[in-house]
């Protein structure tokens, strides 16, 4: 980050892959190299993305941290930023603010199963995670992955999807709401088919990210399971605008989600007042 | 330092200051007081009432550019242009609950981490010269929020009217450069007179309301919906209250396209509005006026004293109270949540 926290970096993007009819991924470069050399973040931390002249929105980056050659960003076209980003090529010149907000808690996670699950465009901050946890394999114990998408051609990351199912050291879990032709893996929602995995509660943490509805369900089915509210992580999304806990808008009573999230344990949520 | 200055001068003051600095001074205009540029010329309006608007322009405009993009043809570099404020600025007459209600801005501006450098430069850069009441208004309470109508928390120099001119005391070194003008003269002893009028004001405000136990009760309030819609009821969400507020920090930051070149721009937003934390995904995580009125007032009296030592964030001016086309009254909100039996 800058001096002047509202000051971008300006930066270049590399490779745009439209990955669903409504979202993008872009691999972006920060301009001024030395910059880009030292830029370091942990997975969990968000950025604030620019399209001059539209203006601002945060993202998760979703590349890891052990993979340095671009940062990586996925958007859902659904406003006016993230509408114009979806116009643009690769050359073209976005700002980036970053890194912002705060992580997942990566020491904590060492010597642990891991259960991720991702419904939808959610799939995002999970994948900076997973693609970390790959690249240090040997510090985690088991790890699964529950990602599920309405349908097929939803399925965001499908570049990646045959590495994630075939790899012999992850159990990947592909569900889609409905059958569909041609469709190898799961039918049926999230949190049916993560009660179908049942994984165990014991020495493992679960990750989960998706909508809001997904989310609900998804934490009874995780209780079901036996899982305690501190092994439960999930990481949430409010509108920002500074991304620096001054302009007031993204706090659920006194905590502000871009500076004490995004992250936050199910323990830690049920402690702030309702305000998702 | 304590010097004093006759009305006269205090205009005369003003006039030398413009030729250095961006004087902002309360002005009569349609039968509303606000802060303006004040030019050579024109007739300080000290006492008429207390400015409709506070002062937070000064170190906080309504509107201000953070950033210009100019994108150069033919390589489409934009090329981005920090654009951090200039020059001094005085603030004369405004009243000490306007001077104070900066210093909420403080510890969220300014952190070990964090640092906004548009409202520090005006911050570091404006010089307060304020008027110590004579009298409250029936909407003032900063005797029960820490403060006073004479308080010099967030001053440089705190006048006080006696007779023909004001006693005028300094509070930091950049008052006490101002109180260095040959405008000034030597108080003698109208120092007590000034103390005693600054007593009575005190005194005239009665009893302060004890807020301690807002930050608890308002939290336990939290899930009532009941409650807050109740306390909303009046509530047109027009959003007046957060602009005439001296301690209303938050913003909106957008893109002034103009072609070629755009403008990052800040401005005051308000929390009591839709869209204020409208999601992309038509999610609204406060849809109704309860909800967002909750948080106006939690923020002030619960969450800002809870992560800063206690210290409410509102300085007791009033102006919410005053303008509020509704009769929305916030010491009537806290007071009923502090009141409240299950």
């Amino acid at each position: 980050m800058n001096a002047n926290p509202y000051l971008p970096d300006m930066a270049t993007i590399v490779e745009v892959i439209q990955e669903t009819h409504n979202i993008k991924t872009f691999r972006v470069v920060i301009n001024n190299e030395e910059r880009m050399k030292a830029f370091t973040f942990r997975p969990g931390q968000v950025g604030q993305l620019s399209v001059f002249g539209a203006g601002e929105s945060t993202f998760v980056i979703n590349s890891s941290p052990t993979r340095k050659d671009y940062l990586q960003f996925s958007v859902m076209r659904v406003g006016e930023v993230t509408s114009r980003l979806h116009q643009l090529q690769p050359g073209d010149q976005i700002g980036v603010r970053a890194p912002l907000g705060n992580s997942f808690p990566l020491e904590d996670l060492k010597g642990k199963n891991i259960v991720f699950i991702g419904g939808g465009i959610g799939m995002a901050p999970l994948r900076t995670l997973f693609t970390y946890m790959l690249d240090n394999r040997k510090d985690y114990k088991d790890i699964t992955l529950l990602y599920g998408a309405r349908s097929p051609a939803d399925l965001t990351y499908k570049a990646e999807l045959p590495e994630w199912t075939s790899r012999k050291d992850v159990n990947t879990v592909l569900t889609i709401d409905n059958p569909s032709d041609g469709w190898e893996h799961k039918v049926g929602l999230i949190p049916n088919v993560l009660l179908e995995i049942n994984p165990k509660p014991k020495n493992t943490v679960a990750i989960t990210c998706g909508p809001p509805i997904m989310i609900k369900f998804t934490l009874q089915a995780l209780k079901k399971l036996g899982f305690e509210d501190e092994n439960i992580l999930t990481t949430l999304e409010k509108r920002m605008k500074c991304g620096v806990g001054i302009c007031g808008r993204c706090n659920i009573g006194t905590k502000y989600v871009c500076m004490d999230g995004p992250v936050f344990t199910y323990a830690q949520l049920k402690e702030l007042p309702s305000e998702l | 330092m304590e010097r004093f200055i006759t009305k006269e001068n205090l205009t005369r003051l003003a006039e030398e200051l413009a030729a250095t600095h961006r004087v902002l001074a309360p002005v009569a205009t349609c039968g509303t007081v606000t802060f303006r540029r004040f030019q050579p010329g024109m007739a300080l309006d000290l006492h008429s009432r207390m400015a409709a608007v506070s002062p937070k322009a000064a170190t906080f405009p309504q509107t201000e550019t953070l950033l210009t993009v100019k994108s150069e043809i033919p390589e489409k570099k934009p090329v981005i242009t920090e654009t951090l404020p200039q020059g001094k600025s005085v603030v004369i007459g405004c009243r000490p609950c306007g001077a104070r209600g900066k210093l909420i801005f403080n510890p969220v501006y300014e952190t070990d981490t964090t640092k906004d450098p548009y409202f520090i430069l005006r911050r570091d850069n404006t010089v307060f010269v304020s008027l110590a009441c004579d009298r409250p208004e029936t909407t003032c309470f900063c005797h029960s929020v820490g403060s006073g109508p004479a308080d010099p928390d967030g001053s440089d120099v705190l006048l006080t009217l006696v007779g023909d001119g004001y006693v005028a005391r300094s509070v930091t070194e950049a008052g006490e450069e101002i109180l260095k003008s040959a405008l000034f003269a030597d108080a003698g002893a109208k120092g007590k007179e000034a103390d005693a009028k600054n007593e009575k004001a005190r005194e005239m405000m009665g009893e302060a309301h004890d807020y301690v136990s807002a930050p608890a009760k308002l939290l336990a309030r939290f899930d009532d919906l009941d409650f807050w819609a109740a306390q909303s009821a009046k509530c047109i969400s027009c959003g007046a209250c957060t602009y005439m507020c001296p301690t209303c920090y938050c913003f909106n930051i957008t893109d002034d396209d103009q072609g070629l070149e755009s403008r990052r721009i800040r401005t005051w937003d308000n929390c009591m509005s839709h869209t204020f934390t409208l999601e992309g995904s038509g999610h609204n995580p406060r849809p109704t006026k309860a909800h967002r009125l909750k948080n106006r007032i939690g923020h002030k009296f619960s969450y800002y004293p809870d992560l800063h030592g206690g210290v409410m964030a509102c300085c007791g001016c009033g102006r919410c109270i005053k303008q509020c086309p509704a009769g929305v009254d916030i010491r009537q909100i806290v007071k009923a949540a502090q009141e409240y039996s299950e």
